[in-house]
């Protein structure tokens, strides 16, 4: 029973949480582009304009709300909906921090630990596609359909590079489950320093699967007015954009779980704190990590313009894939070699 | 001319002979590039923002800046203009209309002259701030200051009429700024003005 409820309290925490990063990472944009650009952002709403994302969310909410004549209504208003749903699901197997014990019994601060948690995360992120893609279909425009034509081609390019760069790790670790790696990690060093180059790849994907710049094609204004959201607006068109934002925080969550050593921070055990305190101070780790991702997203979207859309296909068949499968190759000649693979 | 014997078309010797080279790798890469674009971006962090908070921080103007016309009273209170139209005629954006009308018997403490504009209007979205009205008035009565046209909703907003032009007695706008000795000595030669009358070219022999 105290597990249930436990968990249905870490549900509602996590689900909070990701609302709120996702609310004030779009704070935290604009701050940033404004600064990077010797401006200084808003400051309207609020000291340092910290009010803003809440006035934007009533905007977004009060706005009136059209559907295009000839469009599928139903699939129209589903497509921001399943964008959404994925954004959010991701969050379930991403271990926040080490266990903490309440009355006795000891919890993991992770709302499930499937023991195939990398295989869920990318089924769901391949989802993830089909939110953008009916989304620009229903809309019965040819903007919104280029837009989702080209973000499901990129996607599912990157996924597969995506895919590849993580067999590498698995291969490593031997296991599918999140909690498992980030435990490997707590024993032995952080994976990026024995996978450098599937960190790199995972990374350029994720910017690509987040549709962030520089690959944020499926939603160029330049050619594309919108791209998929050009017919969308007020609180539809809000959820496609917030989707964008939670995934870029979830990503961030991946990485930092994958490769930078999850909420495991050098030297924890010998500090000497109570489990619970152990935990605290980890999850504060861990999302101190995940925010250092989320800010290397802005600083690269607010420096690199975005590809030529030949140049993405070029980079993520020709460039990453074979190098994913080079570092496959070098990473089970090396296993081989020192006698891990049995 | 070009020092090359053979190309007789070549206007300057200016132009460079482009050559298409191979990429390095580090350039095909791209990373080394993203990293220094990066850099850039990251230093910029730490300068300072050039931005003006506009509403409470004013840019410094010049003191004889051209905004927001006053239709001048004089001391005892009375408007000065005389709705002679010299202004409209004057204005090269066609901004200004007036009406014109009598004054009454009562009403000399209002207007100063015989003749005033019951109506004067000016768009400010027409005019062009050249002050050229400012300069053809021969009753020192409309002037240009360093006050800001506000931004409005609509575009009848910006049509200002008296109420917003001429000055009040208990809050008078000051324009010594613009109206000095000099000025009201130039004003007075009347070859360089715009108010020059058929009297005084026939004065002056021209007619
Ligand atoms: S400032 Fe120039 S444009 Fe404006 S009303 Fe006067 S004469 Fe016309
Ligand atoms: S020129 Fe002067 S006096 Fe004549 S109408 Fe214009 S403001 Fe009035």
């Amino acid at each position: 029973m105290t597990i249930l409820i436990f968990k249905i309290i870490l549900v509602l925490a996590v689900f909070g949480l990701t609302m709120l990063i996702a609310m004030y990472s779009t704070w935290a944009e604009r701050k940033l582009s404004a600064v990077m650009q010797d401006r200084v952002g808003p400051n309207r709403a609020g000291p340092m304009g910290l009010l803003q994302p809440l006035a934007d969310g009533i905007k977004m909410f009060t706005k009136e709300e059209l559907i295009p004549e000839g469009s599928n209504r139903f699939l129209f208003i589903i497509g921001p909906g399943i964008a959404m749903l994925t954004a959010l699901i991701t969050g379930a197997v991403i271990p926040w921090g080490g266990d903490v014990s309440i009355g006795g019994e000891s919890f993991a601060l992770q709302i499930t630990d499937i023991n195939i948690g990398v295989l869920y995360l990318f089924g769901v992120v391949s989802i993830g596609v089909y939110g953008i893609m009916i989304g620009g279909w229903a809309s019965n425009n040819k903007y919104s359909l280029l837009g989702a034509l080209r973000a499901s081609s990129q996607m599912i390019s990157y996924e597969i590079a995506m895919g590849l760069s993580m067999i590498s790790l698995i291969m490593m670790t031997g296991t599918l489950s999140l909690r498992e790696i980030v435990a490997q990690q707590d024993a032995g060093f952080a994976n990026v320093l024995y996978q450098p180059l599937a960190f790199l790849i995972f990374m350029i994907c994720a910017f690509a699967e987040t549709n962030r710049a520089p690959f944020d094609l499926p939603e160029c204004e330049t050619e594309l007015i919108g791209g998929y959201h050009t017919e969308y607006s007020s609180m539809k068109l809000g959820l496609f954009l917030f989707a964008e934002y939670i995934n870029m925080f979830i990503s961030s969550a991946i990485m930092v779980s994958f490769f930078w050593g999850g909420y495991n921070f050098p030297f924890q055990h010998e500090l000497g704190l109570s489990p619970n305190a152990l935990a605290t101070v980890q999850t504060v780790v861990f999302f101190l990590k995940v925010f250092g991702f989320i800010f290397l997203f802005m600083w690269v979207r607010w420096t690199i313009p975005r590809f030529r859309y030949d140049q993405l296909m070029n980079l993520g068949w020709k460039v990453l894939l074979p190098l994913s499968l080079l570092n496959i190759f070098v990473t089970g000649v090396v296993m081989y070699l020192t006698g891990k693979l049995n | 001319m070009t020092n090359d014997p053979n190309d007789k078309f070549m206007l300057t010797n200016r132009s460079k002979v482009m050559e298409k080279k191979q990429m390095t790798l580090a350039e095909r890469l791209y990373l080394p590039a993203i990293a220094g674009g990066m850099s850039i971006t990251f230093r910029h962090i730490f300068k300072k923002s050039a931005t003006v908070q506009y509403p409470e921080q004013l840019r410094p103007i010049a003191p004889v800046y051209r905004g927001h016309h006053v239709l001048k009273r004089d001391e005892a209170g009375a408007e000065r203009c005389t709705a002679c139209g010299l202004c409209a005629v004057a204005c090269p954006a066609e901004a200004i209309t007036m009406t014109a009308a009598e004054r009454k018997k009562d009403e000399e403490n209002l207007y100063r002259e015989e003749k005033y504009a019951a109506v004067y209007e000016i768009n400010m979205l027409r005019c062009i701030f050249c002050g050229l009205c400012e300069e053809a008035c021969p009753k020192e009565a409309i002037f240009l200051t360093d006050r800001i046209i506000p931004s409005n909703y609509g575009r009848n907003g910006f049509v200002f009429g008296k109420d917003k032009l001429v000055e009040t007695m208990d809050n008078p706008v000051d324009v010594t700024k613009r109206q000095t000795p000099a000025v009201i000595e130039f004003k007075k030669d009347k070859f360089h003005q715009h108010n020059i009358t058929i009297n005084d070219l026939v004065d002056l022999g021209e007619h």
